[in-house]
């Protein structure tokens, strides 16, 4: 079969990026061939600071070598410039006079240095800085000659001057602004980054404007509009790039400061596409790494057909990498009438952190010489969370508002390789690093992919993101503005949710085909998402899958690592009688239960039990009055009691009656993740009321409300909702709180990061003021309740689902066929 | 040789999911999928013995119930980066009913 022909100008970053998820997605379409103008296979242009530092090697930096082409039968020609696109005839044409046919075509050009063109401009010793090549120049000048002048004071020329610096040069930095990386930075902080490096040895001459460079054949010093002059032997002008766009220009592709393309990447011409720093997309141009990879996944998608991608422009955030300084920006850093700033600084201890705010969301970020909450600060942006519940601790970090789980080691620069990052799964500080620069990673999910860490629990998700920014500097792609939902989709949860709502999609079916899903019937992790999404929304028509549901759920019972399961049954309250106790010593001995523990939610759990035998001793706990205790769903799991008026002395209200009013009304109820209630009869609040996800405290007047608490991964104190006089008020109030988290997490979202997400303010405008909305959620979450308080348990052990518990036994007499 | 043995209806095994075979000594995962192909796992995960009977049927994939691996169901081999390969043992359907090809005598 005759495969279509892919021709790629550019063997960069952008260019083989793009082929690299295109071959994900089809490696069958297409019989590939790639042009690069430079003699080498695909390296990481953003790392050529760290060789010019003397950090790295050039063979560190590359990212796929000749045996990568070979495997992929891509054919690479390198060293031979593609001079003319002929549309016409579909083909490109060389330097040297090769002619290739295209079927499609990728232009991946990159950009250029800009040199200013003063007099001058041409003579040896003057470089950009933008290839190897650049880099060889500078460091064999470095051998050869002492003075050198960086022109420009950006991101770019403050590496060169650095690494310059590093090779023995005397360096002198040219900026024509009064305050360096003025596009990145503000001035306190452009004015701490200038001190560190003038303390490392750069000089630096502020607003001076380059007039001429004077010498020779070679060049021998800079003059400036002012007359003045500064010795030279090497002139690296670092004052920005130009889109490189005169061979699609010549084409006739209609260019304006960039190659124009839509949101698919394609451009003017529909059989041509272009990705990378070449492309103007919605007006901008981008210089930066991550922007150009989520190019080059929307240009792969379209180029193998499947035609769903979209690309809609990139927040970017900069790193500066050179050693030892701490340096971050993302988004509009300068405010304006209408934004406000908070600002942390230090002088002593080098630290400046500035937060722009606008409504009470981040739209900018500035810091420097603490930059560990950069990632942190840039999620909060991209995804514009309303920060007024911790604005007044937000400077101090992330880790103040309660990342207990690593406590004060989060300085990453400072932390051993053989320091432990990922708890769950034993990986260090070192495996990472070496996984990153080894396997050229460029994202988190890369990372856990190749090393696990984050896989797990998930709370060293800041550490990895940091650890990946600190290696890979620049070119640390964090997460898309707009997550998928899991490699099925480009949805993410909320469009899904919406959709499901918005379309009345009832079946998962319908979901598949009205969201273009990829993939026949979807994979582990969406397949429930889904399952839950559509039976809280349909409560009363979707037939529940059980085939969609993880093990626990399938089974009514916690796969342990041996492969049997746990059972716990239900105490409402934890209230228990003496019968009670009996029925489950009596179940105990008849199945033989290795091990019970009395559990954190006031319940007894057994242990141990063999899949086979569930039904059964489901049969007999539910004949002594038992129910399920849903220990094992992502489900309402228990409601915590202390003693309360009854017995305790200090008690003020009825704690444990109204904590088995509670259970009875939330029980059975699925949740976008496990559930936790609990009511304390008094302030001293024994039953941990304030790290629940739904916790009352009773007090002399009334009963205090609190949500969003964890006392798991992430320890986090509840926020008070609100107060209410009346037990018949709590119920409606823990309905109606259920139900909207219900109806709007998304799936696996605790409570706790949902209300940080959704804003403290936005639940209590739906609950508490808004008397009528909060009758309807509660409603709704009754009607649900009708569908879910069917005990499975007792379903199952009159015979439901049979299969799922019965193995199929073959021995020596079984019939050969 | 082969040693053709029935062990269940099509029917038995749900769509999407499977069945576990027990043996004098060994656990097998009898899978089926959403287009009706089924197959023949040993119920053991390369990465720590979790039982992939319990996992989720997807494509021609399993996920293991323990920690996400991804075992292709036609080679038993674990899905990249992860790597590791779990037996298989030959299966077919004739009219609707599921054969296995074991030796007891060699099982046993």
């Amino acid at each position: 079969m005759n495969k279509e022909k892919l021709v790629l100008i550019g063997n960069g970053m952008a260019g083989i990026r793009t082929l690299e998820e295109l071959l994900k997605l089809d490696n069958q379409k297409y019989d590939i061939c790639v042009f690069g103008a430079e003699p080498y296979s695909n390296y990481n242009r953003i790392m050529l600071s760290p060789v010019l530092a003397g950090e790295k090697d050039f063979d560190d930096i590359i990212l796929n070598d000749q045996a990568w082409y070979d495997d992929n039968a891509i054919e690479l020609i390198s060293g031979d410039s593609v001079i003319e696109i002929n549309r016409i005839k579909q083909q490109v044409i060389t330097e040297k006079g090769l002619v290739k046919d295209y079927d499609r075509l990728l232009i991946a050009t990159g950009s250029n240095p800009f040199i200013i063109p003063v007099p001058g401009h041409d003579k040896n010793g003057v470089i950009g800085f933008r290839d190897i090549a650049d880099v060889n120049a500078m460091l064999k000048a470095s051998k050869r000659y002492s003075n050198a002048v960086v022109i420009g004071g950006g991101l770019l020329g403050l590496e060169a001057a650095n690494g310059l610096l590093k090779n023995g040069m005397d360096v002198t930095v040219v900026h024509l602004m009064d305050s360096l990386m003025e596009r990145q930075l503000d001035k306190p902080a452009a004015a701490l980054l200038k001190a560190s490096l003038e303390e490392k040895g750069l000089k630096f001459l502020m607003q001076a404007q380059t007039a001429a460079i004077i010498g020779d054949e070679r060049v021998k010093a800079v003059e400036f509009a002012d007359g003045s002059t500064v010795d030279a032997d090497l002139v690296v002008m670092a004052v920005g790039i130009r889109p490189n766009f005169s061979l699609a220009q010549n084409a006739g592709i209609h260019c304006e400061r960039g190659i124009v393309v839509n949101d698919t990447m394609q451009t003017f011409d529909p059989k041509i596409y272009a990705v990378g720093e070449c492309v103007q997309h919605r007006g901008q141009c981008y210089g930066l790494v991550a922007p150009l990879f989520d190019q080059a996944k929307v240009a792969a998608n379209h180029l193998a057909n499947l035609g769903i991608a979209r690309y809609e422009g990139s927040v970017t955030s900069t790193k500066l990498k050179v050693t030892g300084i701490d340096l971050f920006s993302a988004g509009e850093f300068l405010e304006d009438e209408d934004s406000e700033t908070l600002v942390l600084q230090d002088p002593a201890a080098g630290i400046y952190k500035k937060l722009v705010i606008k409504d009470n969301r981040i739209t900018g970020a500035v810091m420097y010489g603490d930059t560990l909450d950069g990632t942190w600060y840039f999620q909060l942006l991209r995804e514009g969370t309303d920060i007024s519940a911790f604005r007044k601790t937000i400077l101090f970090g992330q880790h103040d508002i309660g990342d207990a789980g690593h406590g004060d080691e989060t300085r990453i620069a400072a932390l051993s390789h053989d320091a432990e990052i990922c708890g769950c799964n034993g990986v260090c500080k070192g495996d990472i690093v070496d996984a990153i620069t080894k396997k050229g990673l460029f994202t988190l999910d890369d990372v856990r992919a190749h090393t696990k860490a984050s896989s797990s629990c998930g709370s060293c998700t800041g550490l990895v993101e940091s650890i990946l920014a600190s290696t890979v500097g620049q070119g640390y792609s964090a997460a898309p503005s707009k997550k998928p939902m899991c490699s099925c989709t480009e949805h993410s949860h909320d469009d899904v949710i919406k959709a499901i709502k918005t379309h009345e999609l009832k079946t998962m079916d319908a979901v598949r085909q009205s969201l273009q899903w990829k993939t026949e019937d979807g994979c582990a992790s969406c397949r429930p998402a889904l399952n839950y999404y559509l039976l809280a929304n349909w409560p009363l028509e979707y037939q529940d899958d059980a085939q969609s549901r993880f093990i626990n759920e399938r089974a009514h019972g916690n796969i342990q690592k041996d492969g049997t399961y746990s059972v716990v049954p239900r105490m409402f309250g934890g209230l228990c009688t003496a019968d009670q106790l009996r029925a489950i010593a009596d179940v105990s001995d008849k199945y033989k239960v290795p091990e019970m523990k009395v559990t954190g939610g006031q319940r007894i759990d057994l242990f141990g039990v063999k899949k086979e035998d569930l039904p059964e001793m489901w049969k007999d706990l539910t004949e002594a009055g038992f129910v399920s205790g849903h220990a094992y769903g992502k489900a309402m799991r228990t409601v915590k009691t202390c003693a309360g008026s009854n017995w305790c002395r200090f008690g003020t209200q009825n704690s444990t009656g109204l904590g088995v009013q509670l259970e009875e009304l939330t029980w059975g109820s699925w949740m976008p993740h496990k559930f936790k209630l609990a009511v304390s009869g008094c302030p001293r609040n024994c039953a941990e009321a304030t790290i629940k996800d739904f916790g009352v405290v009773c007090v002399d007047s009334g009963y205090e409300l609190h949500i969003g608490g964890n006392g798991g991964i992430k320890v986090r104190v509840t926020d008070l909702l609100c107060k209410v006089e009346s037990e018949a008020q709590v119920l409606e109030y823990c309905g109606a709180f259920i139900q909207k988290y219900r109806e709007e997490a998304r799936y696996l979202e605790r409570t706790a990061p949902w209300v940080e997400r959704v804003g403290l303010q936005t639940i209590k405008d739906a609950i508490v003021d808004d008397a009528e909305n909060r009758r309807a959620l509660h409603e709704r979450f009754k009607i649900s309740q009708q569908a879910a308080q069917i005990d499975p348990w007792k379903a199952r052990a009159d015979g439901d689902q049979a299969h799922e518990f019965q193995t199929i036994e073959i021995n020596k007499q079984s019939q050969v066929a | 040789m082969t040693n053709w043995i029935e062990v269940a209806k099509l029917d038995d095994i749900p769509k999407l999911g499977s069945r576990v075979v027990q043996t004098e000594t060994i656990r097998i995962a009898v899978f089926r999928t959403a287009a009706d192909q089924v197959f023949a796992l040993k119920d053991e995960c390369p990465h720590r013995k979790g039982p992939l009977s319990q996992g989720i049927v997807h494509d021609n994939t399993v996920t293991c119930p323990l920690h996400n691996w991804k075992i292709d169901l036609a080679s038993g081999e674990a899905k990249a980066p992860d790597e590791g390969c779990t037996r298989k043992f030959p299966i077919k359907i004739e009219n609707g009913v599921v054969y296995l090809d074991i030796d007891m005598q060699a099982a046993a």
